[in-house]
């Protein structure tokens, strides 16, 4: 039920292209296709997209933000990649997958003949010395938790005994490797996990699982300056807040090739700017809609013909700080969230361009079944009138963000309905950045309520679960902790199939949805537009340009 | 004179240390971990945390750490990011690009703005002088957001007589309408101060004796009157020419333009003293300069001034 | 060095000052009595359209702050997504903005915060300026040379940097009331802004230090701070007053790219400039959410630089 609407959406505008370039005779996308004779522009061209400058070097370990995310995932290919229409997860470099019977073993046989873009062989032994280098405590990385259930892991990265912001410094783990990793021979190795995993295969097209270069470990400072990956796409040069400029890897051997020879990754001032350059034809692509386009439409209009929208792997929410005694009462939290209207504000404030969430995770999630908030996620001015009076709350309700972004307009509408409806004071505390919020929540000082998003890392609801709501999950921030839940989610995370698990994260997130630990809002598919220089574009499930389909009209 | 310029210029030392210090620790100041926002919706790596600490000497006193900075800065190493690019890089980029916005802004707030005193000062009170007045006062009443945003769209996307945006390249044809945007603020103050001079002037012995040796009008409102308004209004150009370089953060932000505003903003935000320190000393340094040129200009201007 | 705008000046009459009000400059002369430079303005200035109309704003644009509820009855905070970004109509004069709030009401509220932050700003800024600029002109030497510096300082420092640092320290320290909250707004805005008022006060006063009434009270054996008060503050002021009077227009447009930057105010202190704020995502689509707040920020602004302008002339003896 989900998937036509979605395909509606971003398939047509690709039929059409396909039409038009048919006449050219080069749209096999067969991974040869690229320098084809019909079509000279994209032998030479170059397609800018929008980006944010890269928070980190350009190493795939230490990338988890969006921003350096976008290039890591060019340059690099991991084991795995996601399908750019489905989100489906497909082999890439890996040839075979074999998980044994016990869920606690995983083998992969990688394709031969890979290349990095220095020309070395890509062999077993540099995913996992990338892997033990990512996950090694010392080494600071970011993605270091993405290994976490891999058999060794807490030999090689130990907890600050007094907290980040302690004085002790963590403590020198006793060993620099994981046991749970072993090279077989150059093409083949093996994953024992700590406890059965057979998901992970999953996870693996994020980024943080690339291979690195050998030359990585001999000179990482130079590495920084110039990346060396395996990916369809080569690291060529950087104007340090302002663009990174890659080039197609000529001897890439991964189905996802590109049809272009440069891509550039441009880091305008400001979303308006980008939008405006968009419209003026010197930004080829942009991968949302600032909140001055959303406003009545005006994308579609600008950019009729250029534009469309898709949905990703990302949900809208408020969390409370349960940590916080204002906000224990189970009451109060059900009664906001039945408090707004989400029709309305996905109506009125967003043009529709956001549909209304039903449960915590994204629809374009394959596999995730709809509906897990239910009544609770729906607006009933008397149920949430009734819930907020039996809950005995005093005082005013406060909803903080980060003031850029445009997420003031639906705070104070969502406000507006607490209030209408509750009878309740409601304001929007505004703050500058994104870091100072993200401080008091690392911090577990937040006294008001808060934005979260969540942009998935890998197509997988268990990503939109386990970190976020399992008892001391990575992005578990509010303190929510329930052990029926996390029962649940283990029993999920080790059930025997995909469907079964499948089910299972489903009877969690009616739990959670009981505990209303975060009030789940919208979906944000995103709105993307791109100038006249463009053809065969599309939006993968993470929010990038397909950089394998499109092309230079 | 020689005297005059050294000791202006031995002046701009306590005036560096003063600022530099000053902004670093109001960098400091800024609410917020810097490392807090590196790692999307989620808490950072305590290890990652660690080492980014260890490596910008957060862990230090904030004048240990202003010291090591200012250390650095005399041998010429503006520093790095907290993403490892050098600031230097940043700043070899960007600045001649503000530059070339403050010019221009300056260049269309000083035409305008002069043109419109000279015409109101010298006719007096009426239709023309009011005009003036309210439309000067139109555009410093809107904030220049709205300025900003009003006129990229109409002039930018609508009638299509400017390009909207500015491109990496930053040419000065792109740079017009944001300079307009930019300038407008000052220019009902130019405009004002123009006129005011003027009409001062007007009444003047000078202007008197001019008249009465019979001189032609036309040099004695080009000569005598025009030269002797001149110092206040270059006085101001001068200091907003200083300002605008820094104080384009919103103008530079809805135009897309490249330029040292923007790098600013971001760099408070994420509490990146070595950038903001960086970028804000070479703006104070040019501030200062040029007003030392405009002061030497003075006695160009004005043969009573002498500096001895 | 000396300033020649206000070193070269002739006596009265030019063709700049028209008919009407040299007429009235020639009769409020004409008594004899002794009257203090004060009193002599006023006397010119009750004379003057322009002074008059611009009163009259004034007057009414205070009456607006200080009982909005007179004005209307419609409740500004009231939110309802229904009537999101309606044109005006007879139920509300300027329509509804995005959150379905009446322009018109929030306007009438609005008037006492950005009048607040206008003046309070103008006033703080000018004093601390002309203060610092008299003590550096009248001096000169070391403690120039000392005030000149701190000015340069201050001068050099970004204003979003120190905006949000002031805004931010006085948020974390809890203050949440309207009326701080502008206060908060006030001081960072004047704070950040002295130094130009400095420069001008600072030019004008060395020049004016030069001029024979200084030199006679300095004869005469006249204190130093009787010097500056009493002759040189009302003589230096011409320049000044023009730009204050800008400046505080200026001030209340700030405002609201402050609250563009998210640091400016917020609930419960809604201002003009926050209208204006929250309307600019939709300056194409709705523009009557720009255009009212903006509208009657212009007409304020203009009162005061047309009030400013008529005391400068009045109080600048030169002109009368």
């Amino acid at each position: 039920m989900r998937r036509p609407r979605w395909m509606a959406a971003v398939v047509m505008p690709v039929a059409t292209a396909l039409v038009i370039t048919s006449c050219g005779g080069d749209d096999s996308g067969d991974g040869d296709g690229a320098g084809g004779a019909g079509n000279n522009k994209n032998d030479t061209g170059t397609v800018s997209v929008f980006g944010t400058e890269p928070e980190n070097p350009l190493v795939p370990g230490n990338t988890t933000e969006t921003g350096g995310g976008k290039i890591v995932d060019a340059m690099f290919t991991g084991l795995v990649d996601y399908d750019p229409v489905t989100s489906e997860p497909r082999n890439a470099h890996a040839e075979d997958i074999a998980v044994s019977d016990d869920g606690k073993e995983m083998t992969f046989k990688l394709k031969d003949g890979w290349t990095f873009h220095d020309g070395t062989p890509v062999k077993a032994k540099n995913y996992v010395d990338a892997w033990n280098y990512t996950a090694y405590g010392p080494n600071g990385q970011q993605g270091a938790s993405f290994f976490m259930q891999v058999a060794g892991f807490d030999q090689v990265n130990l907890p600050d005994p007094d907290g980040a912001e302690g004085p002790k410094p963590a403590p020198t783990p006793p060993a620099k490797e994981m046991s749970g990793l072993e090279v077989i021979d150059d093409l083949t190795f093996k994953v024992t996990f700590s406890a059965p995993h057979p998901i992970f295969r999953v996870k693996l097209g994020y980024p943080t699982y690339s291979p690195l270069p050998d030359s990585f470990f001999a000179d990482p400072a130079k590495f920084e300056e110039t990346p060396v990956g395996n990916g369809p796409w080569k690291f060529v040069s950087r104007v340090p807040g302002q663009e990174v400029l890659v080039e197609r890897f000529d001897e890439y051997k991964g189905d996802d090739k590109g049809k272009v020879k440069n891509v550039k990754f441009s880091f305008p001032e400001s979303a308006d700017a980008a939008y405006a350059m968009v419209v003026d034809n010197k930004l080829d692509f942009l991968d949302t809609m600032p909140p001055s386009a959303l406003a009545g439409n005006i994308w579609q209009t600008d950019l009729e013909g250029r534009s469309s929208s898709a949905e990703i792997l990302s949900l809208q929410s408020m969390s409370f700080p349960l940590y916080d005694p204002k906000y224990k009462s189970v009451d109060f939290r059900q009664a906001i969230s039945m408090a707004i209207n989400r029709e309305e504000i996905t109506k009125t404030i967003f043009e529709g361009n956001r549909k209304p969430a039903t449960g915590y995770a994204s629809s374009k999630v394959p596999g995730w079944e709809p509906g897990a908030c239910g009544e609770l996620c729906e607006f009933n001015a008397e149920e949430a009138k009734k819930l907020f009076d039996k809950s005995g709350f005093t005082g005013t309700v406060e909803i903080t963000s980060n003031a850029d972004g445009g997420h003031k307009e639906w705070v104070d509408a969502a406000c507006g309905q607490i209030t209408n409806t509750l009878g309740v004071a409601c304001k929007f505390v505004p703050v500058q950045s994104f870091g100072e919020i993200r401080e008091k929540i690392n911090a577990r000082e937040m006294t008001q309520i808060y934005r979260s998003g969540w942009l998935a890392d890998y197509p997988l609801v268990e990503n939109f679960l386990n970190p976020i709501y399992r008892t001391g999950g990575s992005s578990n921030d509010n303190g929510y902790s329930n052990p029926a839940v996390d029962a649940k989610l283990a029993e999920a995370d080790s059930a025997a199939s995909e469907e079964e698990a499948y089910a299972l994260y489903h009877e969690a997130e009616t739990m959670i949805a009981q505990d209303m630990p975060a009030i789940p809002l919208w979906d944000n598919p995103s709105q993307f537009g791109w100038s006249t220089n463009l053809k065969n574009v599309r939006m993968t499930p993470d929010r990038e340009l397909d950089l394998s389909y499109v092309e230079i009209a | 004179m020689g005297r005059y310029v050294l000791r202006r210029l031995l002046q701009l030392i306590p005036v560096f240390v003063g600022t530099t210090f000053l902004i670093y620790v109001m960098v400091w100041a800024v609410p917020g971990d810097p490392f807090a926002g590196m790692c999307g919706e989620r808490p950072c790596n305590p290890a990652f945390v660690a080492m980014m600490t260890d490596k910008y000497n957060m862990d230090e006193t904030v004048f240990v750490q202003y010291f090591l900075y200012l250390g650095n800065l005399l041998q010429g190493d503006f520093g790095e990011t907290f993403s490892g690019l050098a600031v230097g890089d940043l700043i070899a980029l960007r600045y001649p690009v503000s530059i070339q916005l403050a010019v221009i802004a300056v260049a269309i707030e000083a035409v305008i703005g002069i043109a419109a005193g000279i015409l109101t000062g010298l006719r007096g009170r009426g239709f023309v002088d009011n005009l003036v007045l309210v439309s000067t006062l139109f555009l410093i009443s809107i904030p220049t957001f709205v300025t900003g945003f009003l006129l990229q769209i109409v002039f930018g996307l609508e009638l299509g007589w400017f390009p909207a945006t500015v491109s990496s390249e930053a040419t000065w044809g792109e740079l017009i309408m944001p300079g307009f945007v930019l300038g407008s603020l000052s220019m009902a103050y130019v405009s004002r101060l123009t006129r005011t001079s003027i009409a001062e002037n007007r009444r003047a012995d000078f202007m008197r004796t001019a008249l009465a040796k019979g001189q032609p009008k036309r040099r004695i409102v080009g000569v005598h009157l025009l030269r002797n308004s001149a110092i206040p209004v270059l006085t101001f150009l001068g200091t907003d020419l200083g300002n605008l370089m820094g104080g384009a953060i919103v103008t530079e932000g809805i135009f897309g333009i490249p330029g040292i505003g923007g790098l600013i903003y971001d760099s408070i935000l994420n509490k990146e003293g070595v950038t903001v320190t960086g970028v804000v000393v070479l703006l104070v340094i040019v501030f200062l300069l040029v007003n030392l040129i405009i002061d030497l200009l003075y006695a160009v201007l004005d043969p009573r001034i002498r500096y001895d | 060095m000396t300033d020649p705008t206000i070193a070269a000046q002739a006596d009265s009459g030019g063709s700049y000052v028209t008919a009407l009000e040299h007429a009235d400059g020639g009769g409020t002369g004409k008594k004899g009595k002794p009257r203090s430079l004060w009193s002599d303005a006023w006397g010119d200035l009750r004379r003057r359209p322009l002074f008059i109309i611009a009163s009259v704003i004034i007057l009414f644009l205070i009456v607006v702050a200080v009982f909005p509820e007179w004005f209307t009855s419609a409740d500004p905070n009231h939110r309802d997504l229904s009537r999101s970004r309606q044109t005006p109509s007879s139920d509300a004069l300027f329509g509804y903005d995005v959150q379905g709030q009446d322009i018109f009401a929030r306007a009438v509220y609005g008037t006492r915060w950005s009048l607040l932050v206008g003046v309070g700003a103008a006033v703080f800024t000018v004093v601390i300026g002309a203060v610092i600029g008299l003590l550096a002109g009248y001096f000169g030497g070391a403690v120039d040379g000392f005030l000149s510096r701190v000015a340069e300082v201050f001068f050099g420092l970004p204003f979003v940097l120190g905006a949000i640092i002031i805004l931010n320290a006085f948020r974390s320290s809890g203050v949440d009331s309207a009326f701080a909250l502008v206060m908060m707004v006030v001081f960072a805005l004047s704070l950040l802004s002295w130094p130009v008022a400095m420069r001008i006060m600072r030019s004008a006063a060395i020049s004016a230090k030069q001029q024979d009434y200084v030199k006679a009270a300095r004869a005469l054996g006249a204190s130093a701070w009787r010097i500056i008060f009493r002759h040189m503050l009302p003589n230096c002021l011409a320049p000044i007053l023009v730009y204050a009077t800008i400046l505080l227009g200026s001030f209340i447009a700030v405002e609201a790219t402050l609250s563009f930057l998210g640091i400016g105010l917020r609930d419960p202190a809604v201002s003009w400039g926050v209208m204006i704020s929250d309307a600019r995502n939709y300056i194409r689509v709705a523009p009557h959410l720009l255009l009212f707040p903006a509208g009657i920020l212009t007409i304020t602004v203009l009162a005061f630089v047309m009030l400013g302008d008529a005391v400068r002339d009045a109080l600048d003896p030169k002109l009368r």
